[in-house]
């Protein structure tokens, strides 16, 4: 179900940064995203450690310390983020975007009950009466598949297991019907057999409320599973976005495709891995960030501004050679 | 198969913790690892994949003795490792390392690489010129002679993981632990230190524990594939046939829960979702330690422990039912035809 040009953005960013000011230097986390999520799709944006993916979020939900240097613009449904005060961001986290993290022991309070801390969610946002507010908890619980969710709901953290607390914080962050969900690696820190179940909630939250998921991951599998469209981020920048399909069927960018041929195939022949490392953001390399490491890269790479996203046959690319790769890939069969 | 290096036969440990019950303090055994027996052959890789709390961190240290295990036999090249007095073990370490998951953790901050890869010299009292050992190390695992004098801090995670390599590899051993090796990495650092792990194997004789999570991973690499739960090997075989034709329903689970990156095979896949969370290795289920959660558990399987012998036909596997059951091919060997299988 790739989201069509009819459906209603949720979400935007449009050349959104973040910078943060450190005793070295202004760090470039993030240099430029654009974005639109839209209603009942789930967005998987993917990269590897410093690639900005996380920062971005965490940035728009004005998560991020004061070091933080934040620009561009961040809507949802009209209402801009960017610059918003503290009071205007209380009435949009957690109401209209919510996030889960990937680990939800530091995300939930160990002296409270779970059933209080959904009630006290509910509460921050909805003006409902304590004992309806639980019972909109316990039926939350129920939803994201926690059995006996009264007896559940009368317990602490550290009586669930790892899974368990990740559908408590599911169940938390949809309390209130938010417009976006923000996953941010919900299952990273948990067993594949886990993961399963927990992708299986978050498809079906999808598809009963109609929410819009933004799934932050480094992994391609739980992509591949999950999302409607993709977002590949490199150095701050995304540099590759299409429908699920295309980004692993037909990827154009040098990155996304060294990241595909990267992982281990079940063929067992040699894997080829990325030369080089990501660059340091204190010092951003000038034009593409990926050249340095790129096998394709051609001197015009590292001239001026980084490339914009452009669209090449089914998928937008960030790369000034796209046009040619792609034929060669044509015309080499 | 060529000759054994490592023989593992009924390897047990258990783990004294003391639990609070209410005030009182209670003493509990977690039963980390119960019964386990595997071999690796010289030049062999062998993979352990499982679950966190499966047992497989346990194995792996228990085999070095870096944790004393409670009961069973380690034989390495032959020689009884358990009960062996400490200078006998400290000689027979020379030949058996380890390599850490944390890259981060496990290089001291304040010791420049050559120390770090100098050490092991050092404590087997061995003389020689170390300089040149370091130097032709770290060109081994595919760094500079250069990084040397630097410090761990100014390596990425992928270098430091070569250095944990390189000091590794200083005594020349022919065998080593790799504890989750890769799984701190980014995929496209991961692959470079899988193909360095894969060509000192080919270029040194080395043989390989490998201990992941990640089973992709593991099937790339290993020869022979363990899957444990639970403290027990509930299915060991050849990695392709264990792969394409996994005979436990724990095994079959856990292949069909992989995601793999092919949106094509993902979306048409037929996926067995395990229900609720591994039990307590505290208070393990009796008979099978899977049954608590498994798709096809009957009576016999809470009276009955499996043992892990060959059913019929193929490998090893501790099920009641591996007989009977309908062997899943796995969704993984319709990938190696990319496009054609799910269309």
């Amino acid at each position: 179900m790739v989201a069509d040009a009819g459906r209603e953005v949720v979400l935007s960013l449009r050349d959104f940064r973040v910078t943060f000011n450190t005793l070295l230097g202004p760090v470039q986390a993030v240099r430029g995203v654009d974005l639109d999520v839209h209603a009942g799709e789930i967005v998987g944006v993917v990269g590897e450690s410093g690639s900005g993916k996380s920062v971005t979020f965490l940035g728009l939900m004005g998560l991020l310390p004061k070091s933080a240097a934040i620009s561009g613009s961040a809507t949802v449904r009209g209402t801009e983020l960017v610059g918003a005060t503290r009071k205007q961001m209380r009435s949009v986290r957690g109401k209209r975007v919510a996030m889960i993290f990937q680990d939800p022991l530091s995300a939930l309070n160990p002296t409270h009950r779970i059933g209080n801390q959904i009630v006290e969610m509910i509460r921050a946002h909805q003006d409902m009466s304590k004992s309806a507010a639980m019972t909109r908890a316990i039926e939350l619980l129920d939803m994201v598949g926690i059995p006996q969710p009264d007896q559940r709901a009368r317990q602490y953290p550290h009586e669930f297991s790892g899974g368990m607390r990740q559908r408590v914080m599911i169940a938390m962050a949809i309390a209130n019907d938010p417009e976006v969900l923000i996953a941010d690696e919900p299952t990273t820190a948990l067993d594949v057999t886990v993961q399963a179940q927990i992708l299986e909630v978050l498809q079906r939250i999808q598809r009963e409320l109609g929410s819009a998921i933004v799934l932050i991951t480094h992994d391609l599998g739980v992509v591949a599973r999950v999302a409607d469209r993709v977002q590949v981020m490199y150095a701050g920048r995304p540099v590759e976005r299409a429908s699920v399909h295309d980004v692993f069927a037909h990827s154009v960018h040098p990155y996304t495709q060294g990241l595909m041929a990267s992982l281990p195939s079940t063929a067992g022949e040699r894997l080829l891995p990325i030369p080089g490392s990501p660059p340091n953001m204190l010092h951003p390399p000038s034009g593409c960030a990926f050249a340095p490491r790129c096998v394709h890269a051609q001197p015009k790479c590292t001239d001026g501004a980084p490339p914009a996203l452009a669209l090449v046959g089914t998928n937008e690319t960030a790369c000034v050679r796209a046009h040619e790769l792609e034929s060669e890939v044509i015309a080499g069969g | 198969m060529a000759d054994a290096i490592l023989q593992v036969e009924g390897l047990v440990k258990h783990f004294d913790v003391r639990a609070s019950k209410g005030l009182r303090v209670v003493h509990r055994t977690v039963q980390a690892v119960s019964d386990v027996s595997f071999t690796i052959g010289s030049g062999q890789t062998v993979g352990v994949v499982g679950e966190s709390g499966s047992g497989k961190t346990t194995v792996g240290r228990c085999l070095l003795r870096l944790i004393e295990p409670t009961a069973g036999s380690v034989k390495f090249k032959g020689q009884e490792l358990v009960g062996l007095e400490a200078k006998r073990l400290r000689e027979l370490r020379r030949d058996m390392q380890i390599v850490f998951q944390d890259p981060y953790a496990s290089l001291d901050p304040r010791r420049t690489v050559q120390d770090a890869i100098i050490e092991p010299f050092e404590i087997q009292k061995i003389k020689g010129d170390h300089v040149k050992k370091v130097a032709d190390l770290l060109e081994l695992v595919g760094l500079s002679p250069d990084h040397a004098r630097r410090f761990p801090h100014e390596f990425s995670g992928g270098q430091r993981q070569r250095i944990g390599i390189a000091r590794a590899l200083a005594l020349n051993p022919s065998l080593i632990v790799l504890d989750e090796p890769v799984s701190a990495l980014d995929v496209s650092i991961q692959a470079g230190v899988i193909n360095l792990l894969q060509d000192l194997q080919q270029e040194l004789k080395l043989s390989y524990l490998f201990i992941a999570h990640d089973l992709s991973v593991v099937r790339h690499i290993s020869e022979v594939v363990a899957v444990m739960y639970l403290g027990k090997i509930m299915e060991i075989g050849p990695a392709e046939e264990l792969y394409l034709q996994p005979r436990h329903p724990y095994t079959q689970a856990l292949l069909s829960a992989i995601p793999e990156p092919d949106p094509i095979v993902e979306r048409d896949r037929q996926r067995i979702l395990l229900q609720g969370d591994v039990p307590s290795p505290i208070n393990p289920p009796s008979g099978c330690r899977f049954r608590t959660r498994c798709p096809i558990a009957k009576d016999i399987c809470a009276e009955e422990e499996p043992a892990l012998v060959t059913r019929g036909s193929g490998h090893p596997v501790a099920c009641h039912f591996a007989e009977v059951m309908p062997v899943k091919v796995s969704a993984s060997s319709a990938s190696s035809t990319p496009t054609g299988a799910a269309l």
